[in-house]
């Protein structure tokens, strides 16, 4: 075994741990604690496949600016443990079997064509920072312009929504 | 080098866990960080497929998605505050009537 499969698989059991843990810790702030430990390591799987600007980007925005929303709207609604009625525990079996159906599918579609994808992979070593801003600012300029816009609107519905009705 | 392979029966296994909880959490904050979870999932395909085709497009998408998502984080929670203001509570099925 090669390092960076042996990298690949501490990563990969670390994110599907923490996926796990997501689902069976009952306090949110919990959850939100493992879902920081699944986008740091996902974030490490970006680093192995060399790029390492999409890597430092997860670690910002959604390591840090997003979970710590998310870890502050817990806090500030003071959010206790989740309760589960017997409604709620029959749903896990459909749940269960959807999401096998799910990884089934996926597994065949990726057994089937593997072959041909796996044929590629030795292109890797992109010089991934320098190409992304050229993408970024020439081929993809109109839908970056567009995410700013998504933006601007984003805080101004933030904004509203959060905002106390003067009455 | 680690097979493309690998990567995609990772991200599907994630996909999937994030799918299950957002079926099974009843806690409405768990349920959008189950979002937050399959969004990751995703973007882990679109890196390893970006890698597989020596083409950078699938990473300037995933930047895309992490701009889409952090809107969709702030107008989220942002409802998700409105919803346990105006229901003293986070359990969704407790939130079933779209009058108050």
């Amino acid at each position: 075994m090669t390092a960076p499969l042996v990298v690949f698989f501490v990563l990969a059991a670390l994110a599907v741990i923490g996926a796990v843990s997501l689902i069976l810790q009952k306090h949110p702030i919990h959850s939100a604690l493992s879902l920081i430990v699944v986008m740091v390591a996902i974030a490490g799987l970006y680093l192995l496949m060399g790029a390492e600007f999409v890597a430092a980007v997860q670690i910002i925005v959604y390591g840090g600016a997003i979970m710590v929303l998310f870890v502050f709207v817990i806090m500030l609604l003071n959010a206790g443990v989740e309760e589960h009625t017997n409604l709620s525990k029959m749903a896990g079996a459909p749940g269960l079997l959807l999401v096998l159906a799910l990884a089934g599918f996926v597994a065949a579609t990726v057994a089937k064509s593997g072959a041909s994808v796996q044929a590629t992979s030795q292109t890797g070593a992109l010089s991934s920072t320098k190409g992304i801003s050229e993408m970024v600012f020439k081929d993809f300029v109109y839908p970056f312009e567009l995410t700013s816009f998504l933006i601007l609107v984003a805080i101004l519905g933030a904004t509203v929504l959060a905002q106390r009705e003067k009455s | 080098m680690v097979p493309t392979n690998y990567y995609v029966i990772l991200s599907a296994i994630l996909f999937g866990l994030g799918v299950f909880a957002f079926i099974f959490k009843r806690n409405i904050i768990t349920i959008f960080m189950s979002i937050e979870l399959m969004l990751n999932a995703v973007n882990l395909a679109f890196v390893a497929f970006s890698q597989a085709f020596g083409k950078l497009d699938g990473q300037v998408f995933v930047l895309f998605v992490i701009v889409v998502a952090a809107a969709e984080a702030a107008v989220g929670l942002g409802i998700i505050i409105l919803i346990a203001r105006n229901r003293q509570t986070l359990n969704v099925e407790r939130v079933d009537l779209l009058k108050l």
